[in-house]
């Protein structure tokens, strides 16, 4: 693989995705360097989610490519364990496994996938809990935990794969008000520790606040993108004024 | 209003709504008051009715009895450690078809979501042809398209009918044992699979490591249930000559001369015994289905 820093981490190419006749992405493009941060706005149904769904596998593409590290996504020889063990991911329903404990939700993946000793993933999961805040809650099964606190095993049990980018599907979309900004400070040290975060979103002065660069989709395409600054104050696409301007 | 419907739901929700404009308060939505469980439980002592009913039975028929015949309570009595060892049997043969239903029953529902299309034609034909055949007509075939030995090499392996009575049971046993599996994974949220998989699990981690292990709760209750069908499915063995309880009954009430007095007495006790086997099962089924739609 030539894939070296200086290029971009994830790099999006003219991707098309339909679900049957519904085509959901209609083109789209953008390129995300490593430590950026970016993140993804729009109207429901616009293909944010799917967007981001496309980047580690779980949607096929239909047409154009995604490289991830150099690696073409968009190839039927693609190994995807290979591709998801450098992407990690964070869904709007959480989806710990119920019967694991907080704990052992983090350590799974490495054990099982990555094979990595027990000790040193106990040692490494126990340091994940304490950096989104969860000590003492290690041996809660996730029905015990409110949502914010799942969400934040969610993003640890991500982490613990120790991947190059991170994906983040509407995290907060699910969450208690109050919660929301434990889960959204646990991603903020994150971004500032310099990992690569792309971050689907409806929190506009979060997406202000911690991006680099922010994405406005609608029907499919990216309608408009810039600094957030310049996005925010001085968006030029009606729509992007029209969509700003409701929810703002 | 006053039209005699205020007392109905809808007109109810009705007044709550005026009630808000008037003082400004938000009706608070009550969530449905859950019934009390279980309206009727069956205690100890409806056991204890069901018994005594089994021995009054008898005594009817005792009054009118000529002294020169054995009280029907001394019959019974007489007969029931043959009754009983036949009932053992009965178990035997339920827990034995139960758990090669189960095995084979749980290979074909991993069968019916395999990569590999072949697999995945024969698993569903094979659930859907034995799930939807009489249990007693799959016991004939057994019965009847079964050796009585197997000559493996040198080696003869006899096939006695209760050893093809339990192959019999257990093909249904496995069709609904591969259907409750298969309900079992597609209750689980789509968001099990893409969390699994989002973290680098291969297919078969992903199955037997997230999805098995949560579906074997859901699971539990149906296959107690099944359980407990076919536990008294198993008196059908009777029909192709097996010596289980039913059969013994029968070459019990034969023995005695077919004296018609002792029929109920007989049957009641039969009734008995699997009542007895089956109702804790059903009661343990029920709290474990309440159990696990609270967690879930």
């Amino acid at each position: 693989m030539t894939w070296s820093d200086d290029q971009p981490m994830v790099s999006i190419k003219d991707l098309h995705k339909s679900f049957g006749a519904l085509e959901v992405l209609k083109g789209v493009s953008m390129d995300v360097m490593k430590g950026e941060v970016i993140c993804i706005i729009g109207p429901s149904g616009s293909g944010k989610s799917t967007l981001i769904r496309c980047i580690n596998a779980l949607n096929d593409i239909q047409q154009g490519s995604i490289l991830v590290e150099g690696r073409e996504v968009n190839d039927h020889k693609l190994d995807k364990l290979e591709l998801r063990k450098k992407v990690g991911m964070v869904f709007q329903q959480y989806n710990l496994f119920p019967h694991k404990t907080a704990l052992e939700n983090i350590m799974m993946a490495p054990l099982l996938v990555l094979k990595q000793e027990k000790a040193e993933v106990e040692k490494l999961a126990r340091q994940l809990i304490k950096k989104v805040r969860l000590e003492g809650k290690e041996d809660n099964y996730p029905g015990e935990l409110s949502g914010g606190q799942q969400q934040r095993v969610a993003i640890a049990r991500s982490l613990a794969m120790n991947p190059d980018v991170m994906l983040f599907d509407e995290v907060t979309a699910a969450l208690d008000p109050e919660t929301v900004n434990e889960v959204l400070s646990a991603i903020k040290e994150l971004a500032q520790d310099g990992m690569t975060c792309m971050l689907v979103t409806h929190e506009m002065a979060f997406a202000r606040e911690i991006a680099d660069h922010i994405y406005f989709t609608d029907r499919g395409v990216i309608v408009e993108h810039g600094p957030p600054d310049t996005f925010f104050d001085d968006a030029k696409d009606p729509r992007t004024i029209e969509f700003l301007g409701q929810i703002l | 209003m006053g039209t005699g419907l205020e007392n109905t739901w809808i007109w109810g929700v009705r007044d709550m709504t005026m009630k808000q404009t008037k003082n400004n308060v938000l009706p608070v939505m009550m969530a449905p008051r859950s019934r009390p469980t279980d309206p009727f439980r069956l205690k100890a002592w409806h056991g204890l009715i069901l018994a005594s009913i089994v021995v009054l039975a008898s005594i009817p028929a005792f009054a009118a009895e000529e002294p020169a015949k054995a009280s029907i309570f001394d019959v019974l009595v007489r007969w029931m450690p043959l009754l009983l060892e036949g009932f053992v049997f009965n178990v035997v043969i339920s827990i034995s078809a139960m758990a090669i239903g189960t095995i084979t029953g749980a290979a074909l529902r991993l069968g019916q979501i395999s990569l590999n299309g072949a697999v995945r034609k024969f698993a569903w034909v094979t659930t859907q042809f034995f799930r939807n055949a009489p249990w007693l007509v799959l016991l004939f075939f057994a019965m009847f398209l079964l050796p009585f030995e197997i000559k493996i090499g040198g080696l003869t392996i006899p096939l006695p009918d209760w050893l093809k009575a339990i192959f019999g049971l257990s093909l249904p046993v496995m069709a609904n044992v591969s259907e409750i599996v298969r309900g079992g994974v597609v209750s689980l949220p789509s968001g099990q699979w893409e969390a699994a998989e989002s973290l680098a699990f291969s297919r078969t981690q992903v199955l037997w490591r997230i999805i098995l292990p949560q579906c074997v709760k859901r699971m539990l209750p149906p296959w107690m249930n099944l359980y407990s069908i076919l536990t008294m499915a198993t008196v059908l063995a009777s029909i192709v000559g097996v010596s289980e309880m039913m059969t013994l009954t029968g070459q019990a009430l034969a023995a005695e001369g077919g004296r018609s007095d002792l029929l109920i007495p007989f049957y009641s006790f039969v009734l008995l015994m699997f009542f007895i086997y089956c109702y804790p099962i059903a009661r343990w089924t029920i709290r474990l289905e309440k159990k696990f739609a609270v967690i879930n």
